[in-house]
Formats: structure tokens, C-alpha cells, sequence
């Protein structure tokens, strides 16, 4: 059904091209909104949209952009998608919204998107541009998920805010681990992500 | 001895290279170095130091120093627990005394025996796959951990401290040497974050009731409080202990880090045989002195704490506030 360029394009970013476990990008919202599954699933949908749809927008009117001022166009285009989301976020979805709070904004910030318009959306059409959006967000979006999951189940024992931890254990002396509720863990856990990463895929190129 | 030492190297041949047991190598090594004095040394050109000591019997230098400070945790576990059981209440007997000991040594041996288990067990592990030798740095940090912790820390958070430290501040760079932090501190400080409410306040330091079992059930004396003195003075109230009580450590504290003369005792041993700098230890007493008095000149809105404590308590109370008390003298001997 597709082409293996299409493919590649998609679905390179979810593993082999991930932007934030080969390419170390969007760092610091990957550290700050993860600490539960429910913000950081939201934060990885909220980007893949404005990556994808910036990637649409940019790459339609590519040919039109003045080299010269073409950051300041990106920005433009960004800021008003960022600011969308963050509307309809906030009028169906406020609690979440108040939980990411300035990251919902500082997506405009993340280094994916600038890293995506300026090396695919200004050179490749809107098809394309759109399937490469959609795989850069969706290859956030998983680190995201695979962190939190992590940081929540061990940090507070939910999944999504619910006890998925049994009274039982509790009883018998388990506890929580408050290191995981630390920025400093998610750090050590998308280390711990690149390192299943990169031997996995050094086997195989091997 | 001869007759052992033979045995021992024909077993040994099993895990030579094309030995039915060779993918074990490095456990047959590690033991192979433990258990005798290695017999090759550098070659005589150069300017190698000639010697069969290695790392190892640096390692176990300081294992000894550390000794001490065990063996009185141990009483102190002991003395602890007996004082705040109300046992105490007629005097100090002979047979209370060894009661007191025979209490902490259960009390502080699984701490001992999850601390080398985890950490060894990660290194031979490690060593294994990446096909070197067992490093030795484990020896000392898997002895200072018991040391640096509180006595009522459950053991499961103990060996995951233990495996986090191992695997993240040390294997990840490289193994012994390589790590950039103390081991035995990163241990203590991942603790002190993952699970708080057994590192500080009333309930850590001091072991009410039973060790397995044994000498549990006994009421609690009026008005016990199991406060370290420094939590005391932070919250206002009188410090029950005196001054020489702190300086021989019979106060509640992490195991090991309590008793000043222990900890001076091993200090001593590891400068007099040269493995530890005296200027490095110097170096932490001056910093953390210096520390404490910038703040106690500079703080005017907290002056409970700070400005009522006399300045020849600080060097006592500087160990309830934190373990390096006790492995910076290690830490100035090989970072481990």
C-alpha cells in the first residue's frame, strides 16, 4: 500500500530515527511531564498534532518563504498552532491542561519541531511532510509513554490514576519509590530507554 | 597450606581457556586473588613499583579500618534499644552488655550480608559479560553501606540502593575506578529520596522492638523519643544526650557513623599505612567546618538551630546530619 520511502518516513521515527532517543530532542518536556501517564499521553498527542500539522502548513507554503526570514515564519506558524491546542485543551480538558502547565506552551520551544520544519518541511510536500510529522510526534510520544509508565507505576503505584499497586503489598512493607516522582530519574530512565535502544540495534547491524 | 594452595591451583585449570568451566573465569580469578597473594609482580625494568600488593589488600586495609566502627554500631544498636526499652533502668550489667552487642550483630549482620549480596552479585555479573577481571571496589562499599544506614531501613529498599548505586554510579562509567561519585553515597542518597520516611525523623534510628523475634514486645520508657540529637536542637527541644555521649556515640544515629573514637581509630590505621591522605580527610573537616560556620554568621531567621549550638559540637553533630562522617576517610583513599 506504501512505498518504502512512505514507510520510512513514517516509521523511521518510532524506532530506528526516534527523535528523542537517537536524536536527543525535546529533552526537557520528556523530563517534566511525565511523571504520570496521563499528561505525557496528552503532551505526546498535543505534539504529534502540531508537528504534523506545522509540517503541512510549512511545506505547502515553502516555495513562498523569503529564505531569509523563513525561522520567523516557522515560529509564526508553530506559535499559532501551540496556541490552539492550548485553547481547546483548556476548554476539554482543564485539569490537564493546568497539569502541564507552561510545557503545554513551551512546545513552541521543542527542539522536534524546529529540528522537523527546517530539515523535511522545507524541502518535501505536504504527503510526505505530513507522514513525517506524524511519525516524529508518535516516536515522542512512546519515550514519553514508556517513561511514565514507568515513573507511575513505581512512583505511585497508578496507571493513569489507578491503583494498579494492590493494598496487599502495602501491607506486607512495600512502598512507593520517591526517587521516581524526581526529574532526575526520568533522566535516568530515557538513558536506560537508549541503552535497550542502541543494543538492540546494534545486534541487528550487526 | 602448600598442600592447599596446589588443590586449589589444579581446580583452577578447569577455568583456563578451553576448560570445561572457563565462561567462570573471573569467578575463579576474583576468589584466586582474594584468597592468596598474587605471585607475578611487574617486571624489573622501568619504574614500576615491584610489589604483590594490589587493590585488593588495599581494599581489606580499609575493610579493617572500618571494624571499629562496626563492632560499636553493633553495641550501640544494642545499647539503643535496651535504653529505649527501659532496660537499662538498674545499670549496666556484664550480661546486659553482651545482650546489647548480641542484639545489633543480628540486628546489622543482614544489612551486611544484602549489601555484599546485591553489589557482588552485580559486579560477578558484570564481570562475567564484559570478560574482565571482578574488581575489588566492592569490598569497602558493600561494608560502608551497613555503616551509613539507619538501623530500621528495610532490607528490599537496602538492596535496591545497593543495585541502583552499583549499576548507575558505578557500572555505567565503567566499573571501579571509573565512578565518578561514591558509591556507598549514592546508596545512602537514593535512600534518602526513594523512600524519606525511614531516613529521618523519630522512627529510623533506634530499634524498638524485636530482631527476629528476639527481645521484641517490651514497653517503651516515659516520655521515649528516638530523635537523633541534631533533630533535637532542630526542633527546639533540650538535647537529652551529653556532649561526651555524642563524642563516644552512644546517641541514636546511622549505625556506624556515632562513635568519634571508632571512626578516629580507623582513620588512624589507614594514614599510618599510607593507603588514606591525611590531607584529604583534613580537607572534608575544614570544608564542612567552614560550611557550618558561614551559616551560622549568616543566619539570622533560624537561630534554634544554628547559633545555640556550640562550635566543639559541630565536628560531633556533623554525623548525625550526614554519613560521609564515616566514608570520607574511605573516599580519600581510593574514591570508592
Amino acid at each position: 500500500m506504501l512505498s518504502q520511502k512512505t514507510k520510512d518516513t513514517l516509521l523511521g521515527p518510532l524506532n530506528a530515527n526516534n527523535p528523542v532517543v537517537v536524536q536527543i530532542l525535546g529533552i526537557c518536556s520528556a523530563l517534566a511531564v511525565t511523571v504520570q501517564l496521563k499528561p505525557a499521553l496528552v503532551m505526546g498527542i498535543a505534539v504529534t498534532i502540531i508537528v504534523a500539522m506545522s509540517n503541512v502548513i510549512v511545506s505547502l507554503i515553502r516555495n513562498t518563504i523569503p529564505m531569509r526570514v523563513r525561522i520567523i515564519v516557522q515560529l509564526v506558524v508553530v506559535a499559532a498552532l501551540v496556541t490552539l491546542v492550548s485553547e481547546v485543551l483548556k476548554a476539554f480538558a482543564y485539569d490537564v491542561a493546568m497539569q502541564l502547565s507552561v510545557y503545554l506552551g513551551l512546545i513552541i520551544t521543542n527542539c522536534i519541531l524546529m529540528g522537523r520544519l527546517e530539515a523535511f518541511a522545507m524541502t518535501n510536500n505536504a504527503w510526505d511532510s505530513l507522514l513525517d510529522g506524524l511519525g516524529n510526534g508518535l516516536g515522542y510520544a512512546i519515550i514519553l509513554v514508556i517513561v511514565a509508565f514507568v515513573r507511575e507505576l513505581l512512583g505511585s503505584g497508578q496507571l493513569l490514576g489507578f491503583q494498579v499497586i494492590p493494598q496487599w503489598c502495602y501491607d506486607h512493607g512495600y512502598e512507593n519509590c520517591g526517587m521516581m516522582l524526581m526529574p532526575a530519574m526520568a533522566l535516568i530512565l530515557v538513558g536506560c530507554v537508549i541503552w535497550v535502544h542502541r543494543s538492540l540495534n546494534d545486534k541487528e547491524a550487526k | 597450606m602448600e598442600w592447599l594452595y596446589k588443590n586449589w591451583k589444579k581446580f583452577g585449570k578447569n577455568f583456563e581457556e578451553g576448560g570445561k568451566l572457563s565462561w567462570l573465569s573471573s569467578f575463579y580469578d576474583a576468589f584466586d586473588t582474594f584468597l592468596f597473594t598474587p605471585q607475578t609482580t611487574a617486571k624489573r625494568n622501568g619504574t614500576h613499583i615491584h610489589d604483590g600488593s594490589d587493590s585488593k589488600r588495599t581494599m581489606i586495609l580499609v575493610v579493617i579500618a572500618l571494624v571499629p566502627a562496626l563492632l560499636f554500631g553493633m553495641f550501640n544498636v544494642g545499647y539503643q534499644h535496651l535504653l529505649a526499652t527501659g532496660q537499662l533502668a538498674a545499670g549496666m550489667t556484664a550480661a546486659l552488655w553482651w545482650k546489647a552487642f548480641g542484639f545489633g550483630l543480628l540486628a546489622v549482620l543482614p544489612f551486611i550480608i544484602v549489601s555484599y549480596a546485591v553489589g557482588l552479585g552485580i559486579e560477578f555479573v558484570v564481570a562475567q559479560i564484559k570478560h574482565e577481571e571482578v574488581a575489588e571496589g566492592f569490598l569497602v562499599t558493600g561494608f560502608i553501606i551497613p555503616l551509613i544506614v539507619p538501623i530500621n531501613t528495610p532490607l528490599w529498599q537496602v538492596a535496591i540502593a545497593v543495585a541502583f548505586a552499583v549499576i548507575f554510579a558505578k557500572e555505567v562509567f565503567g566499573g571501579t575506578g571509573y565512578n565518578i561519585f561514591n558509591v556507598a553515597l549514592i546508596a545512602r542518597a537514593f535512600l534518602f529520596f526513594a523512600y524519606p520516611s525511614h531516613m529521618t525523623g523519630d522512627e529510623p534510628f533506634i530499634r524498638t522492638g524485636g530482631t527476629w523475634g528476639w527481645d521484641g514486645g517490651h514497653a517503651l520508657v516515659d516520655g521515649f523519643s528516638g530523635a537523633t540529637p541534631l533533630t533535637q536542637m532542630a526542633t527546639g527541644t533540650p538535647v537529652s544526650q551529653s556532649f561526651w555521649d555524642m563524642v563516644n556515640g552512644l546517641v541514636p544515629g546511622s549505625v556506624g557513623e556515632t562513635c568519634i573514637w571508632a571512626i578516629a581509630l580507623g582513620a588512624c590505621l589507614l594514614i599510618a599505612t599510607g593507603v588514606a591522605s591525611w590531607k584529604t580527610m583534613l580537607a572534608t573537616f575544614i570544608g564542612g567546618g567552614l560550611t557550618a560556620w558561614l551559616f551560622n554568621v549568616t543566619c539570622t531567621s533560624f537561630p534554634a538551630v544554628s547559633l545555640s549550638v556550640q562550635s566543639s559540637w559541630l565536628l560531633t553533630l556533623s554525623h548525625p546530619l550526614e554519613p560521609s562522617a564515616v566514608s570520607g576517610f574511605t573516599a580519600s583513599s581510593s574514591d570508592l
